[in-house]
């Protein structure tokens, strides 16, 4: 169950073009599991900015100096999240997690491939964790237009068997993109599964690639959201049910993480005529 | 600076906030806290109960349920503005079957007070909700969302005309047992609020919910299009609190008897506080929901202590009260501050 706490910044620091915020976060970190997110308003009680900005948790620490803490990667592109970024230790923010629907994990030891596109690496590193505490193996492809997108490369290095790194521009690593280097992963390490966070037309084509060779794949969904906590009915997108009917669902809370097959990724931004309850006509306001 | 804090003469010190009694009344539903949700800002409690217990608020107003399933409109569905956001989410829900199966059973079994708000296409539509309805215990007022196009009136949305929101409220107060009150839930955009208002009264509506969103629109300078699927949208937040405050002052004053519950961007309790004073009898609060998920309990106690501060026992007793403003510059006020008393003793 998410926690609404009141949290403190422990420190801010660069990693290439990111910034990544440790914060106290109370007993959140004991519930978290890679892929939760957290929900985190933005200016003080005061703001004229309402929504809530969610970031993936890179990292928790139970136990601390601080007590417990999570780690956020914050991409400072907008008035919101360049408030955030400009916070220093010690500065209060109100935070909600752990939220959503976290990665699923495999019960036996298998292969798996994990995939980031820029930032959206951030939940990669603990899920890489997770799963080879269970003797998975792990292969992770880092891709991003340049070298400064890219996150958390050393990171990957020391916890993965094999890092490949794609770059738009070819600043570091094979030139391309993610997609370019994932067949040839998935082929020389047998991947069972796959784990992807990025932009949308990332893990489209990601789950695409998986579904093309029978391969299980979860991806976890960048879709702007105004509460993080099911209520507003904002971060909707087409997913398939387990009854085979396609349903507008929230990826708040049914999500961030969604089975790859399981998403109707080229319909993404509309609603598919096949949708339970899709419109003969327009109409309404909430 | 301070200000001069200003009390009934009748109160002779500050009471402590637990000594005031928050329980209202509206339409006839008594209510222990003012307090209550906003349609299309908490589902149907189950996620905000996770945040605060919602059995301690006035009571959730779920989303506006239709006959039918219904998808909602493609994404993107928000846009943040200055202090507010705009939505097109196109009533997304699981129709009214569901809804009864699930949300209310699952109010009821919580022990949450419900108010269910109904939304339709046609007259007809509101009218088969009401029969629905009518079948459920549980139900502790209907609120009608009038704001919605009239598919048998070129889309024209009811609650901007006089006879067509009247047509739903009859529909409505048809087909509800006459214990449980009905609530109109009438739209800013009109010339005036009041005509509208007169309306959904003389139609049997019991009580009125005011404001909801204001239409709104914004373009993506980079993507040169409307930001949002819908190209227009609702908006809301306290950006609009100064207009909710303007609607619910105006009807009070063309109906002093009408139950009326406010909304529009409460954000504190002096926000509600606001609305009570124009003359709502409760107050919702709604998009500052998806900012702060424990908003509505926390306006609840921030309005405790603010009535305590100014000498209020009761909450029944400030509502309406800025409107006797005229006659209380006769008397003699009784400010609270002292460094403005000794300021009044000099002179």
């Amino acid at each position: 169950m998410p926690i609404q706490y009141r949290s403190e910044v422990v420190s801010s620091r660069r990693a290439g073009q990111y910034h990544v915020l440790t914060l106290t976060a109370g007993s959140i970190p004991e519930t978290t599991k890679p892929g939760h997110f957290l929900g985190v308003a933005i200016g003080g009680d005061e703001s004229g900015l309402l929504l809530r900005r969610a970031f993936s948790i890179h990292g928790v620490q139970e136990r601390g100096v601080f007590g417990g803490t999570v780690d956020i990667v914050v991409a400072a592109h907008g008035p919101g999240t360049r408030w955030l970024v400009g916070r220093h230790r010690a500065d209060p923010l109100d935070i909600i997690g752990p939220l959503g629907r976290p990665f699923s994990l495999p019960r036996d030891p298998v292969s798996c491939a994990l995939v980031g596109g820029g930032y959206g690496s951030a939940p990669l590193f603990m899920l890489a964790e997770h799963l080879r505490a269970r003797g998975c193996r792990v292969d992770m492809v880092l891709g991003a237009s340049t070298e400064e997108k890219l996150f958390g490369v050393l990171e990957a290095k020391r916890m993965a068997s094999t890092v490949t790194i794609t770059t738009d521009d070819g600043t570091l690593g094979e030139t391309g993109r993610v997609t370019d280097a994932l067949g040839k992963v998935m082929d020389d390490h047998d991947t069972d599964v796959v784990y992807a966070c990025g932009p949308m037309p990332m893990l489209a084509a990601v789950a695409d690639m998986a579904s093309d060779r029978g391969v299980y794949s979860q991806c976890a969904v960048e879709e702007s959201m105004a509460c993080g906590v099911g209520v507003c009915m904002t971060c909707v997108l087409p997913v398939i049910g387990d009854d085979g009917v396609t349903r507008m669902v929230r990826s708040c809370v049914e999500g961030p993480v969604f089975r790859g097959d399981r998403v109707r990724w080229s319909d993404v931004g509309t609603i598919p005529p096949d949708t339970l309850g899709a419109p003969a006509v327009e109409g309404g306001t909430r | 600076m301070t200000r001069a804090v200003v009390r009934p003469a009748e109160a002779l010190r500050p009471q402590t906030h637990d000594e005031v009694d928050m329980s209202t009344s509206l339409a006839g539903l008594d209510l222990p806290s003012p307090i209550l949700t906003a349609s299309g800002c908490a589902a149907a409690g189950k996620e905000l109960d996770q945040f605060f217990d919602i059995t301690e608020i006035g009571a959730v107003v779920t989303k506006s349920i239709m006959p039918e399933p219904r998808s909602g409109r493609a994404t993107p569905r928000m846009a943040e503005t200055p202090s507010g956001m705009l939505n097109s989410i196109g009533l997304q829900g699981p129709g009214i079957a569901s809804f009864l199966e699930r949300d209310l059973a699952w109010l009821r079994q919580r022990g949450a007070r419900a108010v269910v708000s109904i939304a339709g296409d046609t007259v007809d539509d509101y009218a088969r909700l009401a029969k629905t309805l009518r079948m459920h215990e549980g139900i502790s007022a209907i609120e009608v969302n009038i704001s919605c196009p009239n598919v048998e009136d070129r889309g024209k949305v009811f609650a901007c005309d006089a006879g067509s929101s009247s047509a739903v409220i009859q529909a409505v107060r048809r087909n509800t047992d006459s214990r449980v009150p009905i609530l109109a839930k009438l739209s800013p955009d009109v010339t005036d609020i009041t005509t509208i208002a007169l309306a959904c009264v003389r139609a049997g509506a019991d009580g009125l919910s005011v404001i909801n969103t204001l239409l709104g629109m914004v373009i993506d300078t980079d993507r040169l299009r409307p930001a949002l699927a819908g190209v227009t949208g609702g908006l809301s937040g306290p950006a609009i609190r100064p207009v909710a405050v303007r609607c619910v002052w105006q009807i009070r004053q063309a109906l002093p008897d009408v139950p009326i519950l406010g909304m529009g961007g409460v954000r504190t309790g002096l926000d509600a506080l606001q609305f009570l004073l124009a003359g709502a009898n409760a107050v919702s609060v709604g998009t500052m929901v998806f900012n702060d998920p424990s908003a509505p309990l926390r306006v609840h106690r921030e309005l405790q202590t603010a009535l305590a501060e100014r000498g209020f026992t009761r909450l029944v007793d400030v509502i309406s009260y800025a409107h006797g403003y005229l006659d209380r510059d006769q008397q003699t006020l009784d400010p609270i501050d002292e460094d403005i008393d000794a300021v009044a003793e000099e002179q």
